[in-house]
């Protein structure tokens, strides 16, 4: 596709028109953004219902006929598979990597607009196939978000039919729509790049979001192999996987395929995935406590060396998800040593975070909230992967709460955290009004709280043994009465948390309604977004000329300074060197 | 290496020099950039279906389909056409380039033409090695050796498709825009893109046609 049209010329960049040039088949990446926006954060929604739901049942089991333990494995995998893929991978990189990477390094739009476009479009097609699997018979795939087979394809697992098929067809679809986009990203990052702009002069949120996507073009790939092979047993009747076996009294016709051998490509690209997810939100992070602390970042360097370091390391520890498969001990012992090195790049960042708020002048804004909070939760579920990773800790711990508390701590609220972080920071960038302050702050003390109150008990269940993926707990010896009555306040914490995203979403719709405008750089940011001449930027970003970039974006309170920030794009003279 | 130097810039010191750097985009930069990633992530679905095919190959089912006398590639010479098919797809393109960077127009069109007639030859003369195999009983199913045959020759004619979708692209816009002088850049990268996949190709074509005791070691090199 060479529809380039990044050259210096806005004339050369045919405005759109009509509404639907302007709004639906658009190439601007502002709009792409906003349609993987939406489309993101309303899965994002079925996926937050379906843990409601969830909750309920396991809060107060014998209470809601219509969950039935098919019903809830098939809500425990569309709830993660949503979560991860379609929620997080789409909304960090579709979503705010569409928006921020040409404004942030000074292109016009992406290299490749119309391939961006395609991008959107294919994964909105991924997500209403994975959506139809809800509606055809059998429901959707019961198999968990790890779709393990064999039981993945076998009767006796819920959606064993239409279902995996469908959620299988939906990811390949996806992996496409994130390869198109992904290529726009890399490549508009390394070639578009506005005069002056090193590599090292852009924001972490670009180091970030650029480091994530080459993750994902090189991970995705191992998903949709075994997506191919899988799609391939169940339907042809290959036996790649599938080993033989009698199911229901018969041998079924698989010759001597390997379960295990999917558990390799699933994690190859599963731990990736984390840091797909991961990396993206550093970047962002870093960026919004910079700019409400009014300090330079600490150690940009390191946070960039760090960022890079976690990428190529993720790619080495993929089987420490799977102790519990059984492994040469050797193995075991390999897996659990890049774990543990992996955290020290991870610690590296987190010290950085703090020694950047350390003797700041700390704004604590809504953004800032979040990201503090994103602190503390990334922090906490970091050090419980520190117990994981270790086969002898592991092994007791694998398949109980503890895990789920475990990921929902670092994968799960620490991403949503900055997710939320992000909007409220960049909300008045992208509709040129700010959310409400007080709303925001009940938001963010609902949502911090609450999901201490949700997680953090669940560490304890998984100590007593209490098993995931359980419709109920049954009658164990082991498991104590009272795990129920703390199960039953989870889920009342669980479904105070849910609610409030309502207000949320009451704030954006009456900020978009009649918020107060935000004029332009409401926050005193440095970096370029925020020094393009209309506010929302307008198709082209520039105006008529692109900025020149003269410093880093982190120049914060330097001193003999005439503002506590200088713009990236403001020259030397005007504003004294950096420090 | 330039990347540790771009690494250890100090961006903080603000050095008024440094500021000449990449003016945006040259589209023909940007296009090589996204080809590079575009080969690197085909060669990372190929090497992930290399690396299963090894490991499924230590299963006691697995029966490679060359070797014995009975199996139908210890006689390779159909898929020795097939590679000739796609090689001379690849030196029509490396033609049809040449006439684009001199400006002759006639050797670029023949050049492309041809390019374009011996990969959907190629295309067809894979599908009758589909053919052939089945009327031989080698179906799918029937083994996992099979099944990867099929799949990975599928995978692989996929991807030429794909590519023909693109020069297909690039020749209607030259045709549409009137400018041959645009056309070597863009076919360009094509031809490399052909290049790359008859390396993949060869690549497949010794694995599935190795024996059984070949593929044994070369499992065995990658500790399975
Ligand atoms: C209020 C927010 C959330 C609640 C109440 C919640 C609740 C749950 C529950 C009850 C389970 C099933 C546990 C089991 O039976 O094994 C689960 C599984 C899971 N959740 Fe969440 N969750 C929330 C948010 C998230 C987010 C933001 C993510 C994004 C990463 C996420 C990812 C997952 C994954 C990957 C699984 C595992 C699915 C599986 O076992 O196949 N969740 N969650
Ligand atoms: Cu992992």
């Amino acid at each position: 596709m060479q529809h380039t049209a990044i050259a210096d010329q806005p004339a050369e960049l045919h405005d759109p028109h009509s509404f639907v040039t302007r709004y639906i088949w658009s190439q601007d990446h502002k709009v792409i953004a906003i349609q993987y926006g939406i489309t993101a954060i309303f899965v994002g929604l079925v996926a937050l219902v379906l843990s409601g739901l969830m909750r309920l049942q396991l809060g107060f089991p014998d209470t809601f006929d219509f969950i039935d333990p098919s019903a809830y494995l098939q809500f425990v995998t569309m709830h993660g598979m949503i979560m991860v893929i379609y929620l997080l991978t789409a909304l960090l990189l579709g979503g705010f990597g569409n928006y921020l990477i040409p404004l942030m390094i000074g292109a016009r739009d992406m290299v490749f607009p119309y391939l961006n476009m395609l991008s959107f479009w294919t994964y909105l097609l991924s997500v209403i196939v994975l959506l139809a699997s809800f509606f055809v018979p059998g429901g959707p795939t019961g198999a968990g978000w790890t779709l393990y087979p064999p039981q993945a394809i076998l009767q006796g697992t819920p959606g064993y039919d239409w279902g995996i098929i469908l959620m299988l067809i939906s990811l390949a679809i996806f992996i496409v729509a994130f390869t198109m986009g992904g290529l726009n990203y890399v490549t508009t990052i390394l070639q578009a790049r506005t005069r002056g702009m090193t590599l090292m002069r852009m924001p972490l949120t670009i180091w970030g979001i650029f480091t994530a996507t080459v993750l994902g073009l090189l991970a995705f790939p191992a998903l949709l192999v075994s997506a191919i092979m899988m799609l391939l047993d169940k339907v042809i009747g290959t036996s790649f996987f599938m080993p033989a076996l009698v199911s229901l009294g018969e041998s079924m016709d698989y010759t001597g395929g390997s379960p295990i051998l999917f558990q390799h490509l699933f994690w190859f690209f599963g731990h990736p995935e984390v840091y797909i997810v991961a990396l993206p939100a550093f970047g962002m992070v870093s960026d919004v406590i910079a700019t409400h602390a009014r300090k330079n970042i600490f150690g940009y360097r390191m946070m960039v060396w760090a960022i890079v370091a976690i990428g190529g390391l993720s790619f080495f520890v993929w089987a420490h998800h799977m102790y519990v498969s059984g492994m040469h001990p050797a193995f075991g012992f390999f897996f659990a040593t890049t774990t543990l090195i992996i955290a020290v790049p991870t610690a590296i960042k987190v010290y950085n975070w703090v020694l950047t708020l350390w003797r700041g002048n700390i704004h604590l804004t809504v953004p800032m909230l979040f990201a503090i909070g994103f602190i503390f939760t990334f922090t906490h579920g970091g050090l419980t992967g520190l117990f994981l990773g270790n086969v002898t800790i592991d092994l007791p711990l694998s398949d109980t709460y503890f895990v789920v508390a475990h990921f929902h701590m670092v994968m799960g609220v620490s991403p949503i955290m900055v997710l939320f972080a992000a909007i409220y920071h960049w909300f008045p960038l992208i509709s040129g009004r700010k959310l409400h302050e007080g709303l925001g702050k009940a938001h963010f003390w609902f949502t911090f709280l609450g999901t201490y109150a949700v997680y953090l008990p669940m560490h304890y269940l998984g100590f007593l043994g209490v098993p995931r993926r359980y419709f109920a707990m049954g009658g164990s010896d082991f498991i104590p009465a009272s795990a129920e009555t703390l199960n039953a306040n989870i889920t009342i914490a669980a479904l105070i948390v849910g609610l409030s995203q309502l207000i949320f979403l009451y704030n954006v719709v009456r900020t978009l309604r009649r918020g107060e405008p935000a004029g332009h750089n409401p926050w005193g940011a440095t970096s370029l977004e925020w020094q393009t001449p209309d506010v929302p930027p307008k198709h082209g970003n520039w105006g008529p000329e692109l900025p020149s970039v003269h410093r880093w974006a982190y120049d914060f309170s330097v001193p003999g300074a005439e503002k506590d920030f200088i713009p990236q794009n403001q020259p030397e003279k005007a504003g004294g060197t950096g420090t | 290496m330039s990347v540790f130097r771009t690494l250890g810039e100090k961006p903080w010191l603000t050095p008024s020099g440094h500021d000449a750097v990449l003016t945006p985009v040259d589209p023909a930069a940007a296009s090589r950039t996204a080809l590079r990633f575009i080969m690197a992530i085909v060669g990372v679905l190929f090497f992930l279906f290399i690396i299963t095919f090894l490991s499924r190959s230590q299963y006691p089912d697995f029966q490679a389909l060359a070797g014995q006398p009975w199996q139908p590639f210890t006689d390779a010479s159909r898929l020795w056409v097939n590679t000739g098919l796609l090689a001379l797809a690849s030196v029509a393109l490396q033609l049809g380039l040449l006439g684009a960077r001199r400006d002759r127009l006639n050797l670029a069109v023949a050049g492309i033409s041809a390019g374009v007639f011996f990969s959907i030859a190629f295309l067809v003369a894979q599908m009758e090695l589909w053919r052939y195999l089945q009327s031989l009983g080698y179906y799918m199913t029937g083994n996992p050796a099979n099944s990867y045959f099929y799949l990975l020759t599928a995978v692989h004619g996929l991807h030429v498709m794909g590519g023909l979708i693109v020069l297909a692209n690039v020749v209607f816009r030259v045709w549409y825009d009137d400018s041959v002088a645009t056309l070597s850049q863009p076919l360009g990268l094509c031809t490399q893109y052909w290049h790359f996949l008859f390396a993949v190709w060869l690549v497949l074509f010794a694995l599935l046609t190795s024996r059984a005791e070949t593929i044994n070691t070369l499992a065995a090199l990658c500790g399975f």
